[in-house]
């Protein structure tokens, strides 16, 4: 076990490498950075001001130092300063970070709580209306663009109906549980948690489907395991492992799905501040947001890996 | 207008109903409904400048957020004017029924050429990994792994600061989306293939790796490749149009159905029309292409669904 997470450990640490690379290859690839703080040859700007700017940002060293710089500067938690407003970005993005991971969250549990509950079910009762109704749910979930799902539940549930906030989550006084804060997160994690949900269905179903077609469980029912213990106890275990190993990809739909969702209903988190960099061509914050999701995906998929070996003990790679 | 009792008429209940449950049976043995779908798509994509009425990107300022005519009493009584758009109009103006039939083409377009880039790329990666092994395999393995750990949508944003929008970054985007679908399953596949008898056969006859690859290894994962394929799609459609409603897709006047969607946004409570009918258009399009592909996954390569 210890020489696995070893392995695991080096290979997310790869991973997190590469993409650091990406995301530097990319912004080097557009060429010089200083264009964005100066132009040579207009807004009044010397080629002597531009030398010592590029002295000043390490601009004319190696593009392998300049990697190494810039990588130790994130690691040190300093992203840079926006191009608009100045202010470090390490501070805008901690403002932000929190509403995320709490969107991410409710969304997580909501398709956990409903998909993979409903696979079983669905499983179990094969054919029935049922199962229908479970597989039309899937396929809509998996084929709905989340960005439209939002728009059309604010419309129907905030805007015809009223029963809902429209978005913007303003944290309100009171207990944090409470329907005065949840509110703000119905439509939202439904709308992100959807897909998600749809996609732990689908895979439950049919890993499900598998084992209660196996030895074993006919053996329990034949030596007079009540049906519900047979379900549960002996076919559910075996058959949550692939609903985990999708886990990993459909936590990165939750990440590209909350960039969309937050800027669907105003949500005040990375992805709604990410869609904004990109309209205000405001590279530091678009690239601190990559890394972010960057580092939350290459983290969560290292825990889907050794939780899978945990398991499932015969998983070694 | 007693119908059932009309003896020359068909059209009593009994029958519709009796019509009803035969196409059904033959519906969860084809799949009609999607293909028919598809095939509207495919037609519409083809023939989009002679499908729709209206010039997608000429503004009509006077029919800004109009109602659709399909709608309207007067449609249905032949004495419309003809410049009534038949699905309504947008915030400037611009007809949404053509709209959507150009917005057709271009999906076709980006989802047809990414995905074939993708099998091209991400096949000839399986098969080399898979036939080869050894230090090769060990690299491209990585290589996928690494991909499979990126965000993909935020680095295509970081790619939108830097080179601007344009059409052919987000075909070059959707590319890079594509191909790593295909390499663990083709790979998985090529290590059982290449045991077989008639690989080991060909070996001794002198074949060289390239002519064993591509003669009698690639018609062995066709199959497989298929499936994904098939599967994939939808994703890809729902990948540029989540891409265009960010603002990170293909520039504006085009009539891309995401970028519809999110100019169209705005206007939701006074036009429904401008958000609705492109949605749908996503949704149906891709859950066609969910359901066609799980069809012939079920037909070809019912192991697969343990994975995908």
């Amino acid at each position: 076990m210890r020489k696995f997470i070893i392995r695991r450990t080096i290979a997310m640490l790869l991973s997190a490498i590469a993409a650091t690379i990406v995301v530097f290859g990319i912004s080097r690839a557009a060429g010089d950075p200083l264009l964005l703080y100066a132009k040579p040859g207009g807004y009044g700007v010397s080629p002597e001001q531009i030398e010592t700017l590029e002295k000043k940002l390490g601009l004319d060293r190696p593009l392998t130092v300049q990697y190494v710089m810039w990588l130790s500067r994130v690691m040190r938690g300093d992203l840079g300063r926006t191009l608009l407003t100045e202010t470090p970005v390490s501070k805008v993005v901690g403002q932000k970070i929190a509403a995320t991971f709490q969107l991410g969250f409710a969304a997580w549990v909501l398709a956990t709580v409903v998909g993979i509950p409903l696979g079983v079910i669905s499983a179990v009762n094969r054919g029935s209306p049922l199962d229908y109704v479970a597989r039309i749910f899937a396929l809509l979930g998996q084929a709905v663009p989340s960005f439209w799902l939002g728009i059309m539940s604010i419309l129907l549930f905030a805007v015809l109906l009223g029963w809902l906030p429209v978005g913007t989550k303003g944290l309100e006084e009171g207990f944090p549980l409470s329907w005065t804060n949840l509110k703000y997160f119905v439509l939202p994690s439904i709308t992100l948690g959807w897909g998600a949900a749809a996609g732990y269905l689908r895979i439950t179903r049919s890993a499900m489907l598998e084992v209660l077609d196996s030895e074993y469980i006919r053996l329990a029912r034949a030596k007079g395991v009540s049906h519900r213990r047979a379900i549960w106890k002996h076919a559910f275990k075996n058959a949550l492992l692939p609903p985990l190993t999708v886990s990993s990809l459909l936590l990165a739909g939750f990440i590209t799905g909350s960039v969309v969702t937050e800027q669907v209903f105003a949500w005040p988190g990375l992805g709604r501040l990410a869609v904004r960099a990109v309209q205000d061509n405001d590279f530091p914050i678009m690239t601190a947001c990559a890394l972010i999701f960057v580092g939350i995906f290459v983290i969560l998929n290292f825990v889907t890996d050794i939780l899978y070996a945990i398991v499932d003990p015969r998983i070694r790679y | 207008m007693n119908e059932t009792s009309d003896p020359d008429r068909n059209f009593s209940l009994k029958n519709v109903l009796r019509g009803i449950t035969v196409f059904w049976k033959l519906q969860r043995q084809w799949p009609i409904i999607p293909a028919l779908i598809l095939l509207i798509l495919i037609v519409t994509g083809v023939f989009a400048s002679s499908i729709a009425p209206y010039d997608p990107i000429k503004q009509n300022l006077r029919l800004r957020n109009a109602p659709p005519s399909l709608m309207q009493p007067e449609f249905y009584e032949e004495k419309s004017p003809d410049t009534q758009y038949l699905l309504g109009g947008d915030h400037v103006g611009r007809d949404i029924f053509s709209r959507l039939v150009h917005g057709a083409r271009i999906s076709l377009m980006l989802a047809g050429v990414a995905l074939i880039t993708g099998i091209v790329v991400g096949v000839s990666l399986g098969l080399v990994s898979g036939f080869y092994g050894g230090l090769v395999d060990e690299i491209i393995m990585r290589l996928v792994d690494v991909w499979f750990s990126l965000p993909f949508l935020l680095l295509a944003m970081v790619a939108t600061i830097v080179f601007g929008t344009s059409f052919n970054l987000v075909l070059g985007l959707l590319a890079l989306l594509a191909w790593s679908g295909f390499v663990r399953n083709v790979r998985a596949e090529v290590l059982t293939l290449k045991e077989r008898d008639y690989v080991s056969i060909s070996r001794i006859c002198g074949a060289s790796g390239t002519r064993i690859i591509s003669r009698h290894l690639l018609p062995g994962v066709m199959n497989t490749v298929l499936v994904i394929a098939s599967l994939r799609v939808g994703n890809l459609i729902l990948a540029e149009a989540s891409l265009s409603f960010l603002g990170a897709g293909i520039p504006s006047p085009t009539p891309a159905w995401g970028v519809m969607i999110a100019e169209a946004r705005e206007y939701v409570q006074v036009a429904w029309w401008g958000t609705v009918f492109p949605g749908l258009a996503i949704l149906l399009i891709v859950m066609s292409l969910n359901f066609l592909g799980d069809w012939i996954r079920d037909r070809l390569d019912p192991q697969l669904r343990q994975q995908i």
